[in-house]
This record gives structure tokens, C-alpha cells and sequence, in this order.
């Protein structure tokens, strides 16, 4: 009886339902967060003592790689519950999980390598966080290329949760590999334990972009994931009614 | 819970924990190659080979920055606070380098104990100040005890 509300929410249909109404609140935070805190740290923060303008980068290169890590534990985590659990929706999270990390991580890897150049003086280097958040990219992109890979989708579900679950070790080693080894990188500038290395006037509007970040995926995730259900449901009467409501009346 | 749940999600801990295992030998095994460069008491030490194209990465040691007047050789050396190693390089340093700022220097170690580099990156530190703090802290030099690197 205890697991009831969690085969409830393996009903595609009441995720349907549930989320279509979370989507504007979600996309309204995003918005105004993302606006506030770009405004603000490419505007408003002062320079860097050191670096100028060019550290302003870090207003999305965090955020991106923030969620690029967390992403990927919530793909691994989906393939788990659909593994245990033989929820489709799960697996459908796990696809949806998988095109957005790997669009944050290639962003994450995009935005180091501009600001490597005029502060390290190259925009490519194989140290240890350079190179596993690379490896962290081909995972993502290995989920997605297996997803794709069978003709049976369940097949495919099985496939990409086992490769997601074992990729899950190179979350901690991207996350230490600053601490454990001499890298280029420079360590960890927002610590949980200990107070960040960041002046509160650069580091408000970084904490707004980061939450701002946390909404985009929320909302991304869920639109994504809709579309995915309604692909794969599009038969049944409840998906046909769904479509049906969100196609204009001119074009039915 | 189901036994066969039950059954599925040990087989999927099971799994993690094999595959975190076997990446943790191999970076353990490997955890010298896992460095990007040699800090200078390795140098000292004496585990840098010679003749090799290698990496070293330390503190640029305040006031041992000498500039040619004709040509762009510059020679400075790196601490990480235990040892020294003197570099020579010939070509245009990054805008960041600076003395008491920690750099990544590549090149090849030659007998004189020096290194001949073919590339100087500067490495930035994790703090992020504005001007005014950074001035009235008076804090220009940040990695001079080899923390930093």
C-alpha cells in the first residue's frame, strides 16, 4: 500500500496532467531569474581585480556545469527506478535528462574554453577536469546514440540505464579532480563547507543565475519529457485528446 | 517491497559500485600520469627526466622575472614554497602572468637544472575580488607560499 503514489506517478497520463500546470510558474521563474542575475552580473557586478571583464563568464560556465553533474544524476537515477521499477516514464525522464546534460555540458565546455584563452593563454588543455568533463559529454551522448540504437524501445531503455549507472563514477572524480590532482583548473570557488572565495557583489548575481539554471532544467525537462510521453502514448485516447487540445482549432 | 524489485536494485548497487570500484583502480594506478605538471620539488627530488617534454607548475617567484632588452627571452623561476626551478622561455607570455601568480610551464628539463619552456599558461586562482577589495587587502601576490598551485 505504501508504494501506491509512486505507481501513480509512473502513469504517464497523470504526469500528463499533473506537470502541464507546473510549466508556466516554471518558465515565468526562469525567465525572470535568468534576465536578473544576467543583467546583473554582466552589468551591474563590478570587474575583476585580476581578470577584468572577461570572469563574467562564469555567470553561465557555473551554472551550466552545476547542472550538467546534478543532470546526470538524475538521468542515472531514472534508469535505476525504470531498471527496478519497469516504469516507462522513468526511462522517459532518462531520455529527456540526457539531450538537455549533454546541451549544458558541451555549453559548460564552451564557455571554459573562451575564457581559457585570454586568462590561461590556450582554450584547450588535457588536465584532470578538462578531460572527465569531456568524458562526461561522451556519456551523455553514448545514452542518446543508444537510445536510438534498437528497434525495440525497451530494449533501448535497458541499454542506456545500464551505461548511465556505470558513467555515474565519473560525477565525484569531475567534482574532485580539482582537489585529488595538480590541474590547470583552478579549485572550487563556491564551497559548502567553508566560505566561498568570491566577493558578494560577483557572487548574488551568480547565486540568482544558478537557481535561475535549476528552473530552466525543471522546465526543459518536463517539456521534453511531455513530448516524449505524448510520442510514445500517442495512441491511446488520453493522448489523442491531448494533442487534439494543443492543436489550434484552424489547423485540425 | 516486491522480492524481485528488491532483487533488481541490489543487481543495480551491485553494478555501481563494481564500476565505481574498477575506475577508482585505474585512476589509483595511474594517479601519476593523473597531474598536469610536476611541482618544483619534484624537480628537486629528482623524479623529472631529463630531455623530456614535461610540465611544471608553481608560483612565479616575486622580483626573479628578467626580461631581455632585444629579444622576447625572459627567464623567472616557480616555487611551490619548498623548491625553486628556473625557466627560460622566448616567446610572448599570457596577459595574466605575473609575479607572484602561479603558471604551468611546458618544456624540456636540460642538465643545468633548468627548464627550456615552449609554452607559459598562466593558471588563475579560485578568488574572485573586485578592484577596490583586492587593493585594500593589498593582497598581490596570493600564491607565495605554494598554496595556490
Amino acid at each position: 500500500m505504501a508504494w501506491q503514489w509512486f505507481h501513480r506517478l509512473g502513469s504517464p497520463r497523470w504526469f500528463y496532467w499533473k506537470t502541464g500546470a507546473w510549466l508556466p510558474w516554471l518558465a515565468i521563474a526562469s525567465g525572470l531569474l535568468l534576465s536578473a542575475g544576467s543583467l546583473w552580473g554582466l552589468g551591474f557586478a563590478p570587474q575583476d581585480a585580476k581578470q577584468g571583464d572577461s570572469y563574467r563568464i562564469i555567470y553561465i560556465h557555473v551554472p551550466a556545469a552545476f547542472l550538467a553533474l546534478a543532470g546526470y544524476y538524475i538521468m542515472a537515477i531514472s534508469g535505476a527506478i525504470g531498471l527496478i521499477w519497469k516504469m516507462k516514464l522513468s526511462y522517459l525522464v532518462m531520455r529527456a535528462a540526457a539531450l538537455i546534460g549533454a546541451v549544458l555540458t558541451f555549453i559548460s565546455l564552451f564557455t571554459g574554453a573562451v575564457w581559457g584563452k585570454p586568462t590561461w593563454g590556450t582554450y584547450w588543455v588535457w588536465d584532470a577536469r578538462i578531460t572527465s568533463m569531456l568524458i562526461l559529454l561522451f556519456l551523455y551522448i553514448g545514452v542518446i546514440a543508444l537510445s536510438r540504437a534498437f528497434a525495440r524501445e525497451q530494449v533501448a531503455d535497458k541499454a542506456c540505464a545500464i551505461l548511465a549507472l556505470v558513467g555515474t563514477v565519473n560525477i565525484p572524480i569531475i567534482y574532485k579532480s580539482v582537489d585529488w590532482w595538480f590541474t590547470l583548473h583552478q579549485p572550487a570557488t563556491i564551497k559548502l563547507t567553508e566560505s566561498s572565495s568570491i566577493d558578494p557583489s560577483m557572487f548574488y548575481p551568480l547565486l540568482t543565475m544558478i537557481i535561475g539554471f535549476y528552473c530552466f532544467y525543471a522546465w526543459a525537462l518536463l517539456l521534453h519529457t511531455r513530448n516524449l510521453v505524448l510520442q510514445r502514448e500517442w495512441r491511446t485516447n488520453w493522448a489523442q485528446q491531448a494533442l487534439a487540445d494543443r492543436t489550434p482549432a484552424a489547423d485540425r | 517491497m516486491h522480492p524481485v524489485r528488491k532483487q533488481r536494485l541490489i543487481l543495480v548497487i551491485v553494478l555501481v559500485a563494481l564500476s565505481s570500484a574498477a575506475a577508482g583502480f585505474v585512476t589509483y594506478a595511474m594517479r601519476n600520469n593523473m597531474n598536469y605538471f610536476y611541482a618544483p620539488s619534484a624537480f628537486a627530488a629528482g623524479d623529472v627526466p631529463f630531455g623530456q617534454r614535461i610540465r611544471a607548475g608553481g608560483c612565479v617567484v616575486p622580483d626573479s622575472v628578467v626580461r631581455a632588452d632585444d629579444t622576447l627571452d625572459v627567464r623567472f623561476a616557480i616555487t611551490d614554497g619548498e623548491a625553486d626551478v628556473k625557466v627560460v622561455f622566448d616567446r610572448i607570455l599570457p596577459d595574466l602572468f605575473a609575479e607572484g601568480e602561479a603558471a604551468v610551464v611546458t618544456g624540456t628539463l636540460q642538465r643545468d637544472g633548468t627548464l627550456h619552456a615552449d609554452q607559459v599558461l598562466a593558471k588563475h586562482d579560485e578568488n574572485y575580488t573586485p578592484p577596490e577589495v583586492a587593493e585594500s587587502m593589498g593582497a598581490n601576490a596570493n600564491c607565495g607560499d605554494g598554496a595556490g598551485i
